[in-house]
């Protein structure tokens, strides 16, 4: 975990000091905003990994000298299949069709959406060992 | 229907049990797989590489002659945003980072799937519905977008650009942006947290090296101008006037955002295909890949300087820090340069196999050297005053560009029999790699002189420079010939198809994905090996050759044990 989290650090400390060049040379504050939160966005999970990294054993994907069967256990739940997406992407082709024809395309969009959320939330649930 | 995984290790045999999920449409509806999703982003983001086509092989026509007469002013207007926009944001940027990087990213480092299947598959359906929302556009009252795949403000304000088209371009690009940053979120989830053992991140792939960054990228650059389109719609619709003079706006503020966007964004579009042209030579050339270390931190570095590079499409707008955004334009070509030294330091003294994919990525190799270079010329203000909106500028980013086609035409042979199981005819690709080749080049060397002769960008006719035909109509044949090759690719996967089983590595490769079967099972490995280098395949297949840790030099030839003369 400790080179992402050097990366993201390091990406991080980039675009802060180029931030910091840029607002006291350039006349405009778009690009400085934007760079700062550009700085944000590589301390924010680069500081979680740094802390993490300290704080948990190297993974065996961390260790030069890992055999396949230090990996072995419960990688994750991975869906083989769902309709949820399908249905929430459907929910978000309305609402943007609303932004052209007509607010109304809203309440399909809407429901789809929001039936989606749930759908999917309690397909999550229901996975497990089995 | 939830599978848990457990990982296979080398020793632990699943033994070859089926998937049973749906098939026919429900299996393309439903699939949360990796590579179904790859593969339909694949099969939609080439049909939008031959609908944008479409689209400049018209403009191509109407400009070989002054005064051509095949589109009308306001067609054309709608030609070039719409072949812009399809090529930039529906082709390009998913085939770069959500196509065959969908596909291979999760294999190359020893994964059963993405991270977020669900979130992966979402990323699917905005990208197509994005893409059917913006071609909609042509089949509405005013016609599609006018005004430039850019989209400046104060064009594309209600007043100057009204109808529906623009709206749909908008909400288009709300949809596809969502998509690009569910993507990258993906990736970079798949890539920190699903690596198999061993596989540590300084072993990872050229490849998925680049689609890493990307995706930091894509999280940095697509939510600005996710912002920056909403923004838009509410000065169209809600009164705002964002980017308006009359309410106390900057219009030019819309440029700062886009650009924001639209700088990394070109790198967003390179890095995937320079991970590809990666793999093939280092392949192809029967080596390792030359600096593996030197090409991370320049991928690395180009990440980084991409975001202090914007305001270089902006130089003429006369507000912007020019010093500033050209040393950081100027610094850009280090990296690059680093890549384009180990690329041909991979090629040196390799046994190289000159097949498809390889022509493919040496096309990529030339054709971007000369994209890469005119863009250091761009670099400086004085020059880029000189050639701002000219064709000079059109030149150099399509030889990047259609570097790009090229190595995306060779990941698709390169991998094509990973994802099929099938090779493709490599007489036909290698005629489609000459007609690729003398087209793009033919198409766009003419445009760099009409540049430099003045000729504007996003002109339909130019009754006052008859001595412009002359090189458009070269450039126009250029276009005609990529059409020919592309056209041949088709013809060459009809042909090819399910006719030559490929086998689980028929190039002798390298990384993980040629570890595993052709296609892949569901959850992609039976069995993984030991991970010792950055190309774990090849150390298993050839013991006796494996890869040296980095910075671990093999003796040179000449010290060799067998020539040492016995004292």
């Amino acid at each position: 975990m400790k080179v992402e989290a050097k990366l993201m650090l390091g990406l991080g400390l980039f675009f802060g000091l180029m931030c910091a060049v840029y607002w006291n040379w350039s006349l405009e504050n778009a690009g400085g905003v934007m760079m700062f939160a550009g700085m944000l966005l590589g301390f924010l999970p680069g500081g979680y990994y740094y802390w993490w990294s300290r704080r948990m054993k190297p993974r065996p994907e961390d260790d030069p000298q890992a055999t396949q069967a230090s990996g072995a256990g419960v990688v994750g739940a991975f869906p083989g299949t769902s309709i949820w997406p399908f249905t929430m992407g459907m929910g978000a082709f309305f609402c943007v069709l609303a932004l052209v024809f007509g607010v109304w395309f809203l309440l399909p969009g809407l429901a789809l959406v929001g039936w989606s959320l749930l759908g999917g939330t309690a397909e999550g649930r229901r996975g497990g060992p089995h | 229907m939830v599978d848990v995984l457990e990982h296979p290790g080398v020793i632990v045999d699943h033994g070859h049990e089926e998937h049973h999920g749906p098939s026919g449409i429900l299996k393309w509806l439903t699939s949360t797989d990796h590579k179904v999703i790859g593969l339909s982003y694949t099969i939609t983001s080439v049909i939008m590489l031959v609908i944008g086509g479409a689209f400049a092989e018209i403009i191509r026509a109407q400009l070989a002659s002054p005064n051509g007469t095949l589109v009308s002013f306001a067609q054309y207007n709608e030609l070039f945003t719409m072949h812009g926009s399809v090529m930039i944001y529906l082709f390009a940027g998913p085939f770069a980072f959500a196509a065959l990087a969908n596909f291979i990213v999760p294999i190359q480092i020893g994964a059963p799937d993405m991270a977020f299947p669900r979130l992966n598959a979402l990323s699917y359906w905005l990208y197509l519905t994005g893409s059917i929302t913006m071609l909609s556009g042509f089949f509405v009252a005013g016609g599609a977008a006018n005004f430039g795949w850019v989209a400046y403000a104060p064009l594309s304000n209600s007043a100057n650009t009204p109808g529906a088209g623009a709206d749909l371009w908008i909400g288009a690009l709300l949809l596809t942006g969502f998509s690009a940053i569910f993507s990258g979120v993906n990736l970079c989830a798949t890539i920190f947290y699903l690596r198999a053992p061993g596989m540590t991140m300084f072993r990872m792939p050229i490849f998925t090296w680049n689609l890493l960054i990307t995706a930091i990228l894509i999280l940095l650059a697509f939510p600005v101008l996710t912002a920056g389109l909403i923004m838009l719609y509410c000065d169209r619709h809600f009164g705002t006037h964002i980017f308006s003079v009359n309410g106390g706006g900057v219009p030019v503020l819309w440029q700062h955002i886009f650009w924001f966007w639209g700088h990394p964004e070109v790198y967003i579009l390179a890095l995937p295909f320079f991970g590809m042209a990666t793999e093939i030579i280092a392949v192809f050339s029967r080596k390792p890949v030359f600096g593996y270390k030197g090409m991370v931190f320049a991928t690395i570095s180009i990440g980084a300087l991409s975001l202090g590079v914007w305001a270089h499409h902006m130089f003429t707008t006369g507000v912007v820090l020019l010093p500033f955004f050209s040393i950081m334009s100027l610094l850009i070509a280090v990296p690059t340069g680093i890549k384009i030294f180990n690329w041909i330091g991979t090629m040196w003294r390799g046994q190289i196999w000159f097949s498809t994919a390889m022509l493919m990525a040496l096309g990529f190799l030339t054709t971007f050297l000369i994209g890469g270079l005119t863009g250091i010329y761009l670099a400086s203000p004085p020059l880029d005053f000189f050639t701002h909106d000219t064709y000079f500028v059109v030149a150099h980013f399509h030889s990047v560009v259609m570097a790009l086609v090229f190595a995306g035409m060779g990941g698709l042979y390169y991998w094509g029999p990973k994802i099929t199981g099938y090779l493709l005819n490599e007489r036909l690709g290698k005629i489609q790699f000459w007609f690729l080749l003398i087209g793009t080049n033919l198409f766009t060397l003419p445009q760099y002189l009409l540049g430099l002769e003045g000729m504007p960008r996003r002109v339909a006719v130019y009754p006052h420079d008859p001595q412009w035909k002359n090189l458009n109509d070269w450039s126009s044949i250029g276009a005609a010939l990529i059409g020919v090759s592309t056209v041949i690719f088709v013809i060459n996967v009809v042909h090819s198809w399910k006719k030559y089983p490929a086998g689980d590595n028929p190039w002798d490769a390298q990384t993980l994905e040629w570890f595993t079967t052709s296609p892949p099972p569901h959850h992609n490995f039976y069995r993984l090996p030991q991970i010792r280098s950055e190309r774990p395949t090849w150390d298993y297949n050839h013991p006796e050759h494996r890869s040296l840790g980095h910075g671990n030099h093999a003796p040179a030839h000449d010290e060799a044990p067998d020539e040492v003369p016995v004292a």
